[in-house]
């Protein structure tokens, strides 16, 4: 029994519906939210402000740092909040998709913290909040080369789909996990890559057909978070 | 409806990050602009202005930059032997060192009796160093600020408060009557006659801010002014 028809119904290179605001945490330099579906993430830009402690500054250039983290009531079983092993690598791994765009090299001595917050998770969060932080970064004036489209591509059964909800991720075939997870973000104008993480087994040239799927999906992403910017106009 | 339409496209173009904004060997990139291969793309978001082959991009947000010269305002955040630790709204800490106090002041003074903790100081930026800002109100003008009403905006609204040679910040000081110091940090000191009269100052430059966009802005703060001068008279 191969995976013919999405659980949802969309066809097999469609995201879930996709949102993004700009502007929504009053109190922060800039600030975003961005959702798949049923994923929800805000994110929050304070700086480039004074880096303590001191031995952590690089005097070359500022440095970004990022804190992911899911709100306790975000998944169906609750959360213990704080950080994790899991929201560790997670923020570890959004700094550095986003770090080839970010443009940090007027602000010696400084950093630039990124908070990414989870409101509601059906899978795919470290990318929507990679889209939203993407966003809150432009939006907080910090100098990038280009803007990061994230989504997450995956094979089910055996098909590659784009944007996995938790339902698919959890897809069975005969008692045996047949669903393969693989976040990939993109510079969206470069088309460089700068996260892939990949969860499950897949053969190499269903990957780069992946990949492509996945790029594709983020062109769609850029125009989301384009329209997004410009519906702000000011801070 | 129409009219309305027209003044949609004098509106200026925004850009995103990554952009290309212009294309060919012919343009240069300016602040906020970068040049790839062939192209010239934004590196920050904001509005696009093309001023004959120079391509830039004015920021709607990020922090305020010191600059050499700059006015700005400041509340002392720590107080050392030999001068102050001001704070004016940038990511690099700023010291205004006794020697460069109005008057003379020794060593021994209390420093405290000068500026307090908290106290709002007028102040100029003399020199910008990789580890900080040198600040100086040795010069006439320069000084604690008394009283009357402090309030911050983003500071790359400021060139729209003050307006082309001082005519949007003269405009609002000949309808309200009050005093008026614009930081280059965004912090802005009102002084007028009444309380009232420096609210109807606050909120004009509150309009300012916030239509910071539109074209003929002065006009239009001209008629708000008006109104609220005319209300205040009714009254």
């Amino acid at each position: 029994m191969a995976y013919k028809k999405r659980y949802d119904g969309r066809d097999f290179d469609e995201t879930r519906k996709v949102e993004a605001k700009v502007g929504v945490v009053p109190r922060a330099d800039g600030s975003a939210s961005f959702s798949f579906g049923d994923t929800k993430a805000i994110a929050a830009v304070y700086g480039p402000r004074p880096l303590h402690p001191q031995f952590m500054q690089n005097s070359q250039r500022g440095i970004l740092r990022c804190n992911y983290d899911m709100m306790s009531f975000s998944v169906t079983e609750r959360k213990k909040p704080g950080p994790a092993r899991r929201s560790q690598e997670i923020s570890h791994v959004t700094a550095k998709a986003l770090e080839p765009v970010v443009m940090l090299s007027a602000f010696p001595n400084t950093v630039v913290d990124v908070f990414i917050t989870i409101t509601q998770a059906d899978a795919g969060t470290r990318t929507a909040g990679i889209n939203a932080a993407s966003l809150a970064l432009a939006h907080a004036g910090i100098p990038m080369s280009d803007l990061v489209g994230s989504v997450s591509v995956g094979k089910i059964g055996n098909s590659i789909c784009v944007d996995l909800t938790k339902a698919e991720e959890d897809y069975e075939e005969d008692g045996e996990k047949m669903a393969t997870d693989i976040p990939v973000a993109f510079t969206l104008r470069g088309k460089k890559l700068s996260l892939l993480q990949l969860d499950g087994k897949i053969r190499k040239d269903e990957l780069v057909k992946a990949l492509e799927v996945g790029q594709k999906a983020c062109e769609k992403i850029y125009d989301i978070q384009k329209k997004a910017l410009m519906a702000v106009k000011a801070h | 409806m129409k009219a309305e339409e027209q003044k949609e496209t004098k509106t200026r173009r925004l850009v995103v990050p990554g952009e290309v904004i212009a294309s060919g060997s012919n343009f240069l990139p300016g602040e906020g602009a970068r040049r790839e291969g062939n192209d010239v793309t934004a590196t920050r978001f904001g509005i696009l202005e093309l001023e004959d082959r120079l391509v830039k991009v004015v920021a709607l947000s990020g922090t305020y930059l010191p600059r050499k010269g700059n006015v700005v305002i400041g509340s002392v955040s720590e107080i050392t032997f030999n001068g102050w630790v001001m704070d004016i709204n940038s990511p690099y800490s700023s010291f205004l060192p006794i020697i460069e106090c109005k008057g003379f002041v020794s060593k021994r003074d209390d420093l405290s009796l000068i500026y307090n903790y908290g106290d709002m100081v007028i102040a100029q930026v003399i020199g910008v160093k990789s580890k900080g800002v040198d600040l100086s109100t040795k010069e006439r003008g320069f000084d604690k600020l008394e009283d009357g009403l402090v309030i911050t905006i983003n500071s790359n609204k400021v060139p729209r408060v003050i307006g082309k040679q001082g005519s949007m910040v003269n405009l609002i000081k000949e309808y309200t009557g009050c005093e008026i110091v614009v930081g280059q940090n965004g912090v802005i000191w009102i002084k007028g006659e009444s309380i009232d009269a420096e609210l109807v100052a606050r909120e004009a430059i509150n309009f300012i801010d916030k239509n910071s966009l539109v074209e003929g802005l002065t006009e239009k703060v001209k008629v708000f002014l008006e109104k609220k001068t005319s209300e205040k008279e009714k009254k």
